[in-house]
């Protein structure tokens, strides 16, 4: 699945940065129709994850009442450099990675 | 308004109807959020599918790749999107760029053609047409477009629909005025295809003037009908010296 990851190309150590995540998925509720009445399945991206250097620093769990293609904006703080991961997975148990390298000055 | 009426019905082919001025593109009719959204490459949904369409460009579909032919898109797409619809002398009529695309999917890469707002055919689109971002629109309506330039131009002041409403009332008329929650645009088709967030998706040209006669409660002709080829011919003339920025986002 597409996605990007964006993080400040440097950070100070223990410096307050900002992650930004896009992720294309189209969220469905499950309570949608196709054009014939079918009940399309709930498919949402139920779980992402940030990990910098292997350390997990941020999860969420999405529901249906997030936009299709979610775009997350979170902080974190990093001592060493390294790489910052994020993972998402759906329910139809598709998986996703978008990584960004960091440098800590 | 009457007046513009008329003189639009009389007017020679090679004469332009009245236009809006300033000219100003749909971005600018947006709230700052959108606009913001739109402004941001990063955080803009849609420049997911052109990443999607860089890929395709290069990836073999067929016989070939686009790039096989086409090379790098930086360079040979530059400026080509701001010319579309155009006539195209192998196919003997006007097309707009999805169907320029898919000629080429059916002739040149001997593939089955791309569905209308399939995921590959909007990724392709928006690759392509984003390559025309900072020119400027340039649209030839002489020669063999001339007549399909005339159609779009008749569809454009047709009064249409339960609403009983031409295209021209509102973004000739009306723009900058507001409809419900929206503010009027003058109507351009630049930024095209756009992430609408009320569609939670990239869309076509060809969508966004479906939505317009389902909104005036007109039948919706079916995509790539030339009748809507025809409005987005005249639609694109009309913005001629506007510069794209493509992916657009739209409320």
């Amino acid at each position: 699945m597409l996605g990007r990851i964006q993080v400040p190309p440097s950070v100070k150590k223990g410096e307050v940065f900002e992650v930004r995540v896009l992720v294309q998925h189209p969220m469905e509720t499950g309570f949608r129709r196709d054009v014939n009445g079918a009940t399309i399945p709930l498919n949402v991206v139920d779980r992402i994850a940030c990990r910098i250097g292997g350390r997990e620093v941020f999860s969420a769990e999405l529901g249906t009442g997030i936009a299709a293609n979610p775009y997350l904006v979170f902080t974190a703080v990093a001592e060493t450099s390294g790489t910052v991961e994020v993972a998402w997975s759906d329910d139809r148990g598709e998986r996703g990675v978008a990584k960004a390298e960091l440098t800590v000055a | 308004m009457l007046r513009g009426l008329l003189l639009a019905a009389s007017l020679p082919l090679w004469a332009q109807p009245p236009q809006p001025a300033p000219l100003r593109g749909g971005i600018e009719f947006q709230s700052g959020d959108v606009r913001a959204l739109q402004g941001d490459p990063f955080a803009n949904p849609g420049s997911l599918w052109v990443t999607r369409g860089a890929a395709l460009w290069e990836q073999r579909r067929g016989e070939s790749a686009c790039a096989s032919c086409h090379g790098k898109a930086e360079t040979t797409m530059k400026g080509v999107a701001a010319r579309y619809p155009k006539h195209d002398a192998a196919l003997g009529r006007v097309v707009n760029l999805e169907q320029r695309i898919n000629a080429c999917v059916r002739e040149k890469q001997k593939a089955p053609a791309l569905d209308w707002e399939s995921e590959p055919l909007l990724a392709l689109t928006a690759y392509v047409a984003a390559q025309s971002n900072g020119t400027r629109v340039e649209i030839a309506i002489d020669g063999p477009a001339q007549s399909t330039y005339a159609r779009g131009r008749e569809l454009y002041f047709e009064r249409q629909g339960q609403l009983n409403v031409a295209c021209t009332h509102c973004h000739d008329g009306s723009w900058g005025r507001t409809l419900l929650v929206e503010r009027i645009s003058q109507g351009h088709p630049v930024d095209w295809p756009a992430y609408r967030l009320e569609w939670q998706s990239l869309g076509s040209l060809q969508r966004r003037l479906r939505a317009c006669y389902f909104g005036v409660r007109a039948e919706m002709p079916p995509f790539g009908s030339p009748d809507l080829v025809a409005l987005e011919l005249y639609l694109a003339a009309r913005a001629r010296g506007l510069a794209p920025s493509v992916p657009g986002v739209r409320r």
